[in-house]
């Protein structure tokens, strides 16, 4: 498995060297990334196009107010939002699976997955008692915001539970997090109980993730949180490498260790907690993406991140694009999608890893 | 060749004609019971797209269908060029009525309810809609005529319960303050199950206290419902008096739920379902 060698690169460049393959790679994802944004903003149910709109602005005419809502408040904030959900889940995995030693590894593994769907059912069927003044406050943003603070908290809970004399332990984390998934799992399932059939309904929608409820609000409140998460990934590219040899040979190599994973750890919550927030469950972007770069450039997270990054948003946008367009003028919820790409990829890579990890 | 040269000339001037009263108008009907009460008011020429759960009349599924009328996405609504949309209480999310209004098109939320002037109440605000309020009155009065004529009062009304699904075992029934609780009452019947509002999973001691003389299951599309014999062998609905007689009603989920021009046609078919037989 190409993540366990990956210690024999911390040396100056020789035989072997992937990073020129990288640097084309790292290329080609960002023009595919642009193409996907251009077209995130001309394809969708209704035949408007942004090449035409433009064209009808520079010759001088009045675009349409329907042609104006469609591009500027659905189609603008859906592309930069998913562009930005993607790249979030991507690296967020790609850090996970770093951090953890383990090709398997997701952003769910922290607890950030569960906390945030916990948090956002408790919006859907209690989100009827708030006091009216919070409820006037939050208002259709309630379902975010609460997804938010339950990722968060299961994180920062689970963190402490790991840590221990100021060392975290990630296989404490691990284990702790089954369970606190386990607990969850079963909170959610009483609220699930005794939910109506409407908020039933709205559950199984956000289980299933999707862009359209894309708004400037959203993009203006997650996106900083997105963009400094993803800011982190020059300081962890340097230390998760090292981390491929062992915390103490790392410790040994000058890495601060602690310090490392705890800015992975809040990275990982943060990004993942405002992708989920305004997204809903999204599956296996944070699988594939990572994967599939380790299998062309390598395991170096110095390329590995930033590409996940630029991989993830482009994908995400040609999955939303088919989440628009397929059964046009409905919509199909865009977990499906990722999840059709990412079940059988999450076979492969099983199959393939089964010899190296003897699982 | 003349008579065909006239004819064609007819047809052209004509067929402008009857469109053009409405030509600007652009429909989107979200909710069975919208469709059903706008096809009824006889304004469905008006529409250009319906929503998932507009089945009825089945003539309305070959509109365009813009998903589910709870998560609707704002370009599919807005990519059929609607001037006004109609929907059912309860249609969303918020986000996307927010962008519709940002893009000045109409969206017009129907009051929903489950007893006799709920209908009524229904009929006329989706007439308004339509700005067709003297049609809304003329088909309300008729329907709640109908519905006042129904002759489903009796004595001693059977304990009925509505099952929504049995799945692994469990059965879902529903409570109080639904569709269903107010349908078996317009039926003449009286709901088994009262101890909650909404469709619950009921345990199985819960069936046999309930006690249901009648059972009534919708019918689907695709039957994935329960068979008649497997339902019979459930431990909790085998001690159930229903259970004894065999009584089992089976009636199309819109018609039966929808509250609509079409509820009295449901009150009368399930009254003649639970008391038929005696």
């Amino acid at each position: 498995m190409a993540i366990l060698d990956a210690g024999i690169r911390l040396s100056p460049p020789q035989a072997g060297d992937r990073g020129p393959q990288a640097l084309v790679v790292l290329i080609l994802c960002a023009a595919l990334l642009l193409m996907m944004i251009i077209a995130s903003l001309t394809v969708g149910a209704s035949g408007t196009s942004l090449l035409q709109a433009l064209f009808t602005w520079a010759s001088g005419e009045q675009i349409g107010l329907r042609e104006k809502v469609i591009l500027f408040d659905i189609r603008a904030p859906r592309t930069l939002l998913g562009a930005l959900v993607g790249a979030s889940l991507a690296v967020s995995g790609a850090v996970m699976q770093g951090l953890f030693r383990n090709p398997l590894a997701d952003p769910g593994l922290v607890g950030v997955s569960a906390g945030a769907g916990l948090g956002a059912i408790l919006a859907i069927v209690l989100g009827g008692l708030l006091p009216a003044g919070i409820a006037a406050v939050a208002g259709m943003y309630t379902i975010p915001i609460a997804a938010f603070l339950g990722g968060w908290a299961s994180t920062l809970l689970l963190y402490r539970i790991a840590t221990r004399k100021g060392r975290t332990s990630v296989a404490v984390m691990l284990l702790a997090g089954i369970a606190l998934g386990a607990l969850t799992g079963a909170i959610a399932g009483v609220l699930v109980y005794i939910a109506d059939d409407n908020q039933l309904r709205d559950l199984t929608f956000w289980g299933l993730g999707s862009l359209a409820g894309a708004t400037w609000t959203k993009l203006l409140v997650a996106g900083p949180l997105m963009i400094l998460a993803l800011s982190t990934m020059p300081f962890l590219a340097r230390g998760l490498d090292a981390l491929t040899l062992g915390e103490a040979t790392a410790w040994h190599l000058g890495i601060p260790v602690q310090r490392m994973k705890n800015i992975a750890i809040l990275t990982v919550a943060c990004a993942t907690g405002a992708s989920v927030a305004v997204s809903g469950g999204i599956g296996f972007v944070g699988i594939v993406v990572p994967h599939l770069l380790r299998l062309t450039i390598g395991p170096s997270h110095k390329f590995l991140l930033p590409i996940s990054a630029l991989l993830g948003a482009a994908f995400l946008l040609a999955a939303d694009m088919v989440s628009r367009v397929i059964v046009a003028p409905s919509e199909l919820p865009i977990g499906i999608i990722t999840a059709t790409i990412g079940g059988p990829f999450f076979l492969f890579v099983l199959l393939r890893s089964r010899g190296v990890l003897d699982i | 060749m003349n008579t065909l040269f006239r004819a064609i000339l007819m047809a052209t001037a004509v067929a402008p004609l009857s469109t053009m009263a409405f030509a600007e108008d652009r429909i989107v009907s979200v909710g069975g019971s919208i469709t059903e009460i706008i096809f009824a008011l006889g304004e469905e020429n008006r529409l250009v797209a319906r929503d998932t759960t507009s089945s009825f009349p089945p003539i309305a599924e070959d509109l365009p269908d813009v998903g589910y009328m709870r998560a609707l996405s704002p370009e599919g609504v807005l990519s059929v060029n609607p001037t006004l949309i109609i929907a059912e209480d309860g249609s969303g999310p918020l986000e996307t009525v927010q962008v519709l209004e940002s893009a000045e098109i109409p969206f017009i939320t129907i009051p929903d309810g489950f007893d006799r002037t709920a209908v009524s109440n229904k009929i006329q605000s989706v007439a308004e809609a339509l700005g067709v309020p003297e049609k809304g009155t003329a088909l309300a009065m008729d329907v709640d005529a109908q519905l006042a004529a129904l002759d489903t009062h009796v004595d001693d009304p059977a304990r009925v319960m509505f099952i929504l699904s049995v799945q692994g075992g469990r059965i879902m029934a529903s409570g109080t303050n639904t569709a269903a609780d107010g349908i078996i009452q317009l039926a003449g019947g009286t709901n088994a199950v009262t101890g909650f509002e909404g469709y619950k999973p009921l345990t199985d001691e819960a069936v046999t206290l309930a006690a249901p003389e009648v059972i009534v299951m919708m019918i689907r599309d695709g039957d994935h419902s329960i068979a008649d014999t497997a339902l019979w062998a459930h431990p909790a609905i085998a001690t159930t008096p229903a259970a004894q007689t065999q009584s089992l009603v089976r009636i199309d989920g819109l018609l039966l739920l929808g509250f609509g021009p079409r509820t009295p046609e449901a009150a009368e078919t399930l009254h003649a379902a639970i008391y038929g037989q005696n």
